[in-house]
């Protein structure tokens, strides 16, 4: 009956219908150029769907290509559901980052939940066992709306109730906070995987006459044209589209992880894919068009929430949960048994074909007959028009001095206070961390450790990205964001392998922002090249502006490495008294867009940090190098706050202890200067030459008994505070807000 | 000894458990899937924790209708070993193998961190390894572990010394920090922390290990003198 209601070809052409979809008229032509007809209802929203930027990466392609992809490390490089690192002895790991910023900004709880899904679904879709979560968040400044608290309680509630259900650890992440995000804030949410080689899994729809089978949950009206949506402004029409947000169940996402696990075994299977955004019509085109096959369905087959769907709606439904399988004609039996176990839908609903064409049937008609290339690999790209922006002629052309700072202990404790630096025990406190029981270093320390159960390996996973350096000079920015992460990997004990990345930005249409995207990227290929961690898959996250202010360029990068022993696992708290502190790396004059920056002035402006990619490379191999020797007590990346907050975080996890610092030269420079390439390090006193011949690094100072940090300055005390004054004010920082 | 780990449709902590007994206590364990007939070949029951069916209902709700629930009532009124935690205390509420009932944590969050434990009682199957108010570091996860009975049943579980754990600072809101009970015949142990999840050193402690320790060493005792 409903199908009846839909426009005819003439009308979408005429009244301009595609245009609602989120079609131009150019590519309403090229659709039109393809089909040698004017396209459907149902066929104007495959296309409509599939050349959105979330699924075709239209505007973004031409920067990605820059990224470097290969390795002798990587088995899977982008363009699967996730990509794939060898760890020796025949294991891999998976891992892929995905933003769901939209929803999240309309429907916090449901949005990042089925954001943990999403990823979650790419991961096991490779064959995978996913062992861990992280998520890094963009909210605008607590104290500035109850908007803004209640999207980072929502937001922050949704990653724990889905992931705490399903029973995959949330480890690690980040939480920023900043004006920009006010209206549009970020959930990117990243899965890591454990698998063995001989289980990897591709999303292809290869052997012409299988079976294309659908698995999981039933489809429902939910998330129509949720890619859309996610690819387009946020307005003040947006709460319209809540409809556009799924909703979650993560009891079922288990059952389906536990099912495909055991499918995965058999060599019935094929290929798998999730039914991500674009459901049903981009896992179906993409794995023809991977394989360079067809596949045609029955829509009469799927399995259905609701009566009375047309084919329009059961193609672009995001329904969660589902997956589409290939497997070999006539073992379909072997397959629906397992899923049986776990009460789970799966029907067979089409074949492979030879003619490379996406053919749908509804009711005996054919509803739809697109080429899949055409939806999948050949959709249209972009090369945008950039312009360098005149607020970063403006930054790099201020002279910058030294801040006047007039009570250093008053503006040290001020600092940790900072959302972004203060304690976010109130955020990992509701995720299960520990279920699995592999969690060795747990949320709170530089990178989140997990063992490879059964070896002596280990993995440190971490995403970073300060987007303030970004904004003042992305590609500066870029090299700091890849920079940090492999920092991070390499203060907990591990050797960085890869990194996946998750690039959040404002409007490609603009010049000036497409101008972001471009620079920024450059600059993180460049340090992806020098620190030799390719790119093995990421997601692409654009238009995030509320009425037409974009939020700081954020391409987050998730970042994996590899801890050969567990023995080399180290943390950044201080250990014992009498061990020595030592600091590695250069400190200068820079504040542009540093914390104290921030705190000062109420906003951020000049140049960034600067950053020698050859400097920071020699930095991390030496450490690496000193704690696989076993010369390392604690080891802490400096970042925001600069040295001062770097000690005051060691000692504050230290259970007790206190460290003496002396320090030279500008004391605001030394204590809160964000110079890169910088670690804190701790030793024990018999480790004191060898380390020293290794590192290079300079002793500044001692772990001390007394509770108390004090910080020297030429010989006269600056700073002399209690440890429990400095923990109170970066534990309570968070509660204290959101009370 | 040879344990079950009971496996309900969206546990997940069942390998946690699994690897617990078999990696560090060094005792045979298999799992065993919600639809089971028989539980007779196992000595002694885990129903782990994690969430069971969603929990969308009530923690423990649906699972307590499963198949396999017959057979875990006949096992514990065998005398069997069984232990319950987090969801599988929920469980065995819902199921009646325990007094009481569990709200949501007073704080309305889930909470998930190391918590101390003090043992009011080390004289069961299922705590003879540790000393009396010996104080154990275990990590809770939970969102429903605000543990509620009635007055009459409080009197009674104290009067017959069935509170076997309570946390030394109350995370959830429980009735009188109550963190773990047995049953009345002692052979039923429903706990919030999960001693699974502290057996191994490098993961930050091994308090745990004596528990599953305590009920293998009953269990030996119990078998020589019959024999």
């Amino acid at each position: 009956m409903s199908l009846m209601l839909e426009p005819s070809p003439q009308q979408i052409k005429e009244e301009e219908i595609y245009k609602t979809m989120g079609l131009t008229s150019e590519e309403f032509e090229m659709a039109e150029k393809i089909l040698g007809r004017t396209p459907n209802y149902t066929e104007t929203g495959l296309f409509a769907v599939m050349w959105s930027e979330h699924c075709s990466y239209k505007n973004s392609k031409p920067v990605l290509k820059k990224f470097p992809v290969t390795g002798p490390q990587v088995l899977q490089g982008p363009g699967e559901g996730a990509g794939i690192v060898d760890i020796g002895d025949e294991q891999a790991v998976v891992f892929k980052i995905e933003s769901h910023n939209h929803p999240s900004a309309i429907e916090p709880y449901q949005g990042a939940a089925t954001g943990v899904g999403g990823i979650i679904r790419d991961v096991f879709s490779m064959g995978a066992r996913p062992i861990a979560m992280l998520n890094s968040l963009r909210f605008g400044e607590l104290d500035s709306s109850a908007r803004v608290r209640y999207l980072f309680k929502e937001v922050v509630a949704g990653i724990a109730g889905y992931g705490n259900c399903i029973g995959i650890p949330t480890v690690g992440g980040e939480i920023q906070f900043e004006a920009s995000y006010e209206g549009n804030p970020l959930v990117n949410a990243m899965c890591v995987g454990l698998i063995d080689h001989k289980d990897i899994q591709k999303g292809q729809a290869k052997g012409i006459g299988n079976t294309v089978m659908y698995v999981g949950a039933k489809t429902g009206r939910d998330g129509i044209h949720g890619a859309t949506f996610a690819s387009e402004e946020l307005t003040d029409e947006s709460e319209k589209d809540r409809p556009a947000v799924q909703v979650g169940d993560p009891f079922m996402e288990k059952l389906l992880l536990e099912a495909c696990l055991e499918v995965v075994k058999s060599d019935a299977l094929v290929g798998i894919q999730d039914m991500g955004a674009a459901g049903l019509a981009s896992s179906s085109s993409e794995m023809a068009s991977k394989a360079g096959t067809g596949i045609e369905m029955n829509l009469d087959l799927v399995p259905q929430r609701e009566t009375g769907m047309t084919a329009y709606e059961m193609m672009l439904s995001e329904s969660q949960e589902r997956m589409l399988l290939v497997v070999k004609a006539g073992r379909e039996g072997e397959i629906q048994e397992i899923f049986k176990k776990y009460d789970l839908d799966c029907v067979a609903i089409g074949k492979v074909t030879d003619d490379k064409m996406l053919r749908l049937l509804h009711k005996g008609e054919v509803v739809a007959e697109i080429a899949a290339d055409a939806l999948a690999e050949d959709a249209p790209v972009y090369h945008k028009p950039s312009s360098e922006p005149a607020y970063y002629r403006e930054f790099q052309a201020m002279n910058m001095e030294v801040p006047q700072v007039e009570n250093l202990e008053e503006t040290l404790i001020q600092l940790l206070k900072q959302p972004t630096i203060a304690s976010k025990e109130w955020v990992y406190d509701q995720y299960d961390y520990m279920v699995r029981t592999n969690t060795v270093v747990s949320p709170g320390s530089d990178a989140a450790v997990v063992r490879v159960r059964g070896t002596r390996k280990a993995l440190a996973m971490t995403t970073d990205c300060n987007s303030r350096y970004i904004y003042l000079d992305p590609e500066t920015g870029g090299k700091i964001a890849v920079a940090e992460a492999a920092r991070n990997i390499v203060c907990s004990g591990a050797e960085p392998l890869a990194i996946t990345d998750n690039l959040n930005f404002g409007n490609p249409e603009k010049p000036e922002i497409f101008w972001q995207i471009e620079k920024s990227t450059d600059g993180m290929s460049e340090a992806c090249t020098v620190l030799n961690t390719p790119v093995i898959g990421g997601n692409v996250s654009l238009y995030n502006e509320t009425s037409g202010e974009a939020i700081y360029p954020t391409p987050v990068v998730g970042m994996v490495g590899l801890v050969k022993d567990v023995d080399h696992i180290t943390t950044q708290s201080f250990k014992e008294a009498g061990d020595l502190i030592y600091l590695l790396g250069e400190t200068k004059d820079e504040f542009g867009g540093s914390e104290l920056q921030k705190l000062l002035n109420g906003k951020i402006f000049g140049q960034s940090p600067s950053i020698d990619l050859e400097v920071e490379k020699k930095y991390q191999k030496a450490v690496l190098e000193a704690i696989q020797a076993g010369l390392v007590a604690s080891a802490h990346d400096l970042a925001e706050g600069g040295l001062s907050v770097a000690v005051a975080e060691s000692v504050i996890g230290s259970n007790g202890l206190g460290a003496k610092i002396n320090t030279e030269g500008n004391i605001v420079t030394a204590l809160f200067s964000e110079s890169q390439s910088r670690f804190l390090l701790t030793v024990k006193k018999e480790n004191q030459a060898e380390f020293e011949k290794i590192t290079g690094a300079v002793l500044i100072g001692e772990v001390t008994e007394e509770p108390t940090l004090q910080i020297v300055h030429n010989g006269e005390i600056v700073i002399n505070t209690p440890v429990e004054t400095l923990e109170s004010a970066w534990r309570g920082a968070i509660p204290c807000l959101l009370s | 000894m040879k344990f079950a780990v009971i496996v309900f449709p969206g546990s997940n902590c069942d390998i946690d458990m699994y690897h617990a007994i078999k990696d560090e206590l060094g005792e045979e364990v298999e799992y065993v899937w919600h639809t089971a007939e028989s539980l007779d070949e196992y000595d002694g029951i885990l129903l782990p924790g994690g969430f069971s069916y969603g929990d969308y209902l009530r923690t423990g709700a649906i699972a307590r209708f499963s198949n396999v629930m017959k057979e875990v009532r006949k096992a514990a009124e065998a005398g069997k070993p069984i232990l319950g935690v987090c969801n599988g205390f929920q469980i065995l509420l819902e199921a009646g193998l325990l007094p009481g009932a569990m709200k949501r944590n007073e704080s309305l969050k889930f909470i998930c961190r190391p918590v101390k434990l003090k043992v009011e009682n080390n004289t069961t199957m299922f705590s003879n390894v540790y000393e009396k108010d010996e104080v154990i570091m275990i990590p809770i996860a939970h969102g429903e572990g605000n543990y509620y009975c009635d007055e009459e049943t409080l009197a009674k579980l104290k009067e017959n010394n069935q509170i076997v754990f309570t946390y030394e600072s109350n995370p959830n809101g429980s009735l009188v920090d109550i963190a773990g009970i047995i049953n009345e015949k002692g052979n039923v142990l429903g706990m919030m922390p999960h001693p699974e999840r502290a057996v191994d050193e490098l993961l930050g402690g091994a308090d745990g290990l004596k528990l599953f320790q305590s009920i293998v060493k009953q269990w030996r005792e119990s078998h020589v003198v019959n024999a």
